[in-house]
């Protein structure tokens, strides 16, 4: 077992409402070894969202906490680096500047002028994204706002890098053209990931362990899958393996059997 | 360099002609119709018929003026109103050639002789009217502007300070500035005291007056602007760690623009109506100014030189409000979005 590096503790959250507080989440237990990609899965609404926000700093947990290698989270940091759902590039600046503005801010006292430029084009480049440098976000597909959204985050130098359903607004081609991209810097970087899914195939495929979530209110880990399947993955293989059908059948049952959506 | 520029112009004629050749061979009869109709045509013909029934229902009216005038009368004062321009410029040119032949003399006769240079004092004319009436309100809307956009964006960033503010603001807004004028009359001719004065007192009276207007919609616009970025965006920006100013320069600032630039342009159109009402009443130079005198002079031809600052005045505004468009379209980012 690797060394522990991001723990959560008894995570509850409340939010407040007019009818007297909401419980969101409810005992929320984990723990993260450094560089392994863990996935959160579960129907929407179950607060998968929440989980990752307490860990990036931007929701604060009513009682339990986070801690990231011995310090406990309170808020923001660019150690923990997020790649939003959509995008959220800055859209008058094109995908250099957007990442020029968080290198810029997370190395402006230990890298030079040279080594910041150099550094914003080796994380463009990281994503397949070093042609498209000048343009602006509206000029850009989907799938390529999405990539310099990545290459942001992973420019920050993250302990963590926390993923919102990085491809959930992406066609199914697209995303899976995403996936293995991702699966491919994850090889070289070994970075620890948080990613939320819906799709339960990128899940199995991308992740070492999948922590499936029940529903809310209240709603806390359900079960936790490990998924030992030989790296690197590849998509059409595993496709007929025994084992990754196994994992993605497991997967569906808790889904759609013991946590299915009465309001669905 | 000379090369460049041939080739510039090369292009741009290049365009134009092939522009021209395009819409003359290339596009079908009736499309280029059309075309011609819809930019071109129907705001004509509008302005025709507005023409006539402004001619019919003038010469039905007759005041203790006489007749309200028509086109015809209003283009003539217009007409009349440069000539009187040209000659008093005339008049003063001749002024100075006289003062300097004068003086010359003067010093040839006696090298130490002291020669005084006096100033023109003729009247002001039409034109010199409009300009002191444009340069008033372009200073009031500025220094409301540099007030304004400030308060906004930090009432926009903190609920506190929004708290603080609204119920003040909410109050000054629906005051009239005809109700502020008197008290920046009695305070500036109070504070503003100086024996070499660097501006008119009525220039400043005019100035403030619109600034107290123009302040309300840029802060109420810039503050909703600011509030309302995507809330993404604000995360992203928590993350970075951004610091004050530079959350403020590469996030709120460029979000709230399009909201910002409209409350400005708000402003400036309420600035210039106020202005025109301020220099009416407290007769400080300028348009309104030039219509009060018009009305209390009472000839023949007044209504019809009243007409003429009428139609002057709405084109000024809506000039102004087409550069305050342009200065959107530049300093905007989103280049697609429709900005009318």
């Amino acid at each position: 077992m690797l060394k522990e590096h991001l723990l959560l503790s008894k995570v509850t959250i409340d939010f407040p409402t007019p009818s007297g507080p909401f419980r969101a989440l409810d005992d929320v237990n984990l723990s993260i070894a450094e560089g392994e990609f863990v996935s959160l899965i579960g129907h929407s609404g179950c607060g998968k969202s929440t989980v990752l926000n307490i860990v990036a700093g931007l929701h604060q947990a009513t009682s339990g906490g986070v801690i990231l290698d011995g310090k406990e989270v309170n808020d923001p940091g660019p150690e923990r680096s997020v790649v939003f759902q959509n995008h959220s590039l800055l859209p008058w600046l094109t995908a250099y500047e957007n990442v020029e503005l968080a290198v810029k801010q997370v190395f402006k006292n230990t890298k030079s002028k040279a080594e910041m430029d150099e550094w914003i084009r080796h994380n463009l480049e990281l994503v397949h994204m070093e042609h498209a440098m000048d343009k602006r976000p509206s000029e850009i597909s989907g799938g390529m706002k999405q990539r310099v959204g990545i290459a942001r985050a992973l420019a920050m130098e993250p302990k963590v890098l926390l993923m919102d359903e990085p491809f959930g607004a992406l066609d199914a081609l697209t995303r899976a053209h995403m996936q293995e991209s991702l699966m491919e810097i994850q090889n070289e970087l070994r970075n620890t990931v948080i990613m939320i899914t819906h799709d339960v195939d990128e899940a199995v495929l991308l992740s070492d362990r999948i922590v499936m979530m029940t529903n809310g209110p209240a709603a806390t880990i359900g079960e936790i899958l490990p998924i030992e399947l030989e790296r690197p993955r590849d998509r059409l293989t595993l496709a007929d393996d025994p084992t990754y059908n196994h994992y993605r059948a497991e997967v569906l049952t808790f889904l759609h059997e013991r946590h299915s959506r009465s309001a669905a | 360099m000379t090369e460049h520029i041939m080739t510039m112009f090369h292009n741009v004629r290049n365009g134009w002609v092939d522009k021209m050749m395009r819409y003359l061979v290339d596009i079908p009869y009736q499309e280029k119709l059309n075309g011609l109709a819809k930019s071109l045509l129907i705001p004509l013909v509008a302005f025709g018929v507005f023409l006539v029934l402004w001619a019919s229902v003038a010469s039905q009216i007759k005041t203790s003026l006489g007749q309200v005038p028509g086109p015809v009368q209003v283009w003539e004062q217009a007409i009349t109103l440069y000539d009187e321009h040209v000659a008093e410029r005339v008049k003063e040119q001749a002024f100075i050639e006289r003062q300097e032949k004068r003086n010359a003399k003067k010093l040839a006769k006696n090298p130490d002789a002291v020669v005084k240079t006096r100033p023109y004092t003729g009247k002001t004319t039409y034109l010199d009217q409009i300009w002191t009436s444009i340069y008033t309100v372009l200073t009031g809307f500025i220094i409301a502007s540099i007030i304004a956009i400030p308060i906004g964006i930090i009432s926009g960033l903190s609920t506190t300070i929004y708290k603080a503010i609204n119920p003040l603001i909410q109050m000054f807004k629906p005051v009239s500035p005809l109700a502020w004028l008197p008290i920046v009359t009695m305070v500036v001719s109070a504070v503003y005291i100086s024996d070499d004065p660097l501006f008119d007192k009525s220039y400043l009276n005019s100035a403030i007056t619109v600034t107290l207007c123009c302040l309300w919609p840029t802060i109420i616009n810039t503050t909703v602007g600011v509030t309302s970025i995507d809330s993404d965006l604000k995360n992203v920006s928590r993350v970075l760690r951004l610091g004050w100013m530079t959350n403020v320069f590469k996030i709120v600032l460029p979000s709230s623009i399009p909201m910002m630039f409209a409350g400005l342009r708000v402003s400036l159109g309420i600035g210039w109506m106020v202005l025109i009402a301020a220099e009416m009443l407290a007769q400080n130079p300028g348009l309104g100014k030039f219509v009060w005198d018009e009305f209390q002079n009472g000839s023949s031809n007044s209504l019809a030189r009243i007409m003429v600052a009428v139609f002057t005045i709405g084109l000024i505004g809506f000039l102004l409000d087409r550069i305050m468009l342009s200065l959107q379209k530049m300093v905007s980012w989103d280049k697609s979005a429709i900005i009318r």
